[in-house]
């Protein structure tokens, strides 16, 4: 048996959309995040840290972020080893307030294009409120 | 103040290598929210046709962030990393990794550039097997905000 995506080139188009998902996010994962990537940088967590260094409230890490826009890909995909490259440039935080529903992150995807053996091209928009906190955000994906 | 660019082109290979787990695999894939099942069960991973669990795409910061065995810390090329923010992030895979890898990482510092008030500092990560097998190259620049001023 192989690995291969449950979504096949041959059937999508240059300039397809792919619907949006919103992502929550709480404090209680920014406290997941740092425990499992190892990035306990305090303005992730901590209120006062935040603040005393100029930012509205504690944000989410760049990577949780980036980590969402991944999900996003490999859900489509249908196959977390689909992504064969991946990048992003974080443009804007995301502000993850201390309450219930805490921030979200809406990602949304374009077919940008087809590349030669059944890869293509997926550029992601991933919003949390006005702001686009994700640009450049581009993955080349393995279809079958 | 602006960085030393005397660090751009040193290299960094990490002392150990890095043994990936399934433990390890289904707690970032957990901190995430990712609840696919080839990231947490083995037995829906082989089913799927791979050989074991499979590392979500960022799973690499967990290794490479901290691989230049504190050269960012060097009071010598003068980073204050209370004003550090993370730029761009970008993994490009020769082949998935999965549970049971047990990888060499190797980051070189490729360059240092002012933009405006702020330093840009980009880390390249060299990604093998321990037998020299590519399985991964990250770039990750981080910004030093108001550190050319």
């Amino acid at each position: 048996m192989t690995m291969a995506a449950t979504v096949k080139y041959d059937e999508v188009e240059a300039g397809q959309q792919i619907p949006a998902v919103e992502y929550q996010v709480r404090r209680v994962n920014l406290v997941m995040y740092a425990g499992a990537s190892g990035d306990f940088n305090p303005i992730h967590w901590n209120e006062r840290y935040a603040k005393a260094v100029g930012l509205p409230d504690v944000i989410a890490h760049g990577m949780f972020t980036m980590a969402q826009g991944g999900r996003f890909v490999t859900d489509w995909a249908g196959d977390p080893a689909a992504v064969v490259d991946y990048g992003v440039r974080f443009s804007s935080m995301v502000v993850v307030p201390d309450d219930d529903s805490g921030a979200t992150i809406v990602v949304s995807g374009l077919i940008e294009e087809k590349l030669e053996d059944k890869r293509v091209v997926v550029v992601l928009t991933a919003k949390s409120g006005d702001a686009r906190v994700l640009s450049k955000a581009r993955a080349v994906v393995q279809l079958s | 103040m602006a960085l030393n660019r005397d660090f751009v082109g040193r290299t960094y290979e990490a002392s150990a290598s890095y043994e990936v787990s399934r433990v390890k695999i289904r707690e970032f894939a957990a901190a995430i929210g990712d609840q696919n099942p080839i990231y947490h069960d083995r037995e829906a991973a082989i089913a799927a046709g791979h050989p074991d669990v499979v590392a979500p795409p960022t799973f690499p910061i967990v290794f490479s962030l901290g691989n230049t065995g504190g050269a960012l810390a060097d009071p010598e090329l003068g980073l204050d990393y209370s004003m550090v923010v993370h730029g761009e992030q970008r993994f490009e895979y020769q082949r998935p990794i999965y549970a049971g890898d047990e990888l060499i990482c190797t980051s070189t510092i490729t360059e240092i550039r002012g933009v405006g008030r702020n330093e840009f500092l980009t880390l390249r990560s060299d990604i093998t097997t321990v037998s020299g097998e590519p399985v991964c190259r990250t770039y990750n620049t981080i910004v030093e905000r108001g550190g050319a001023a």
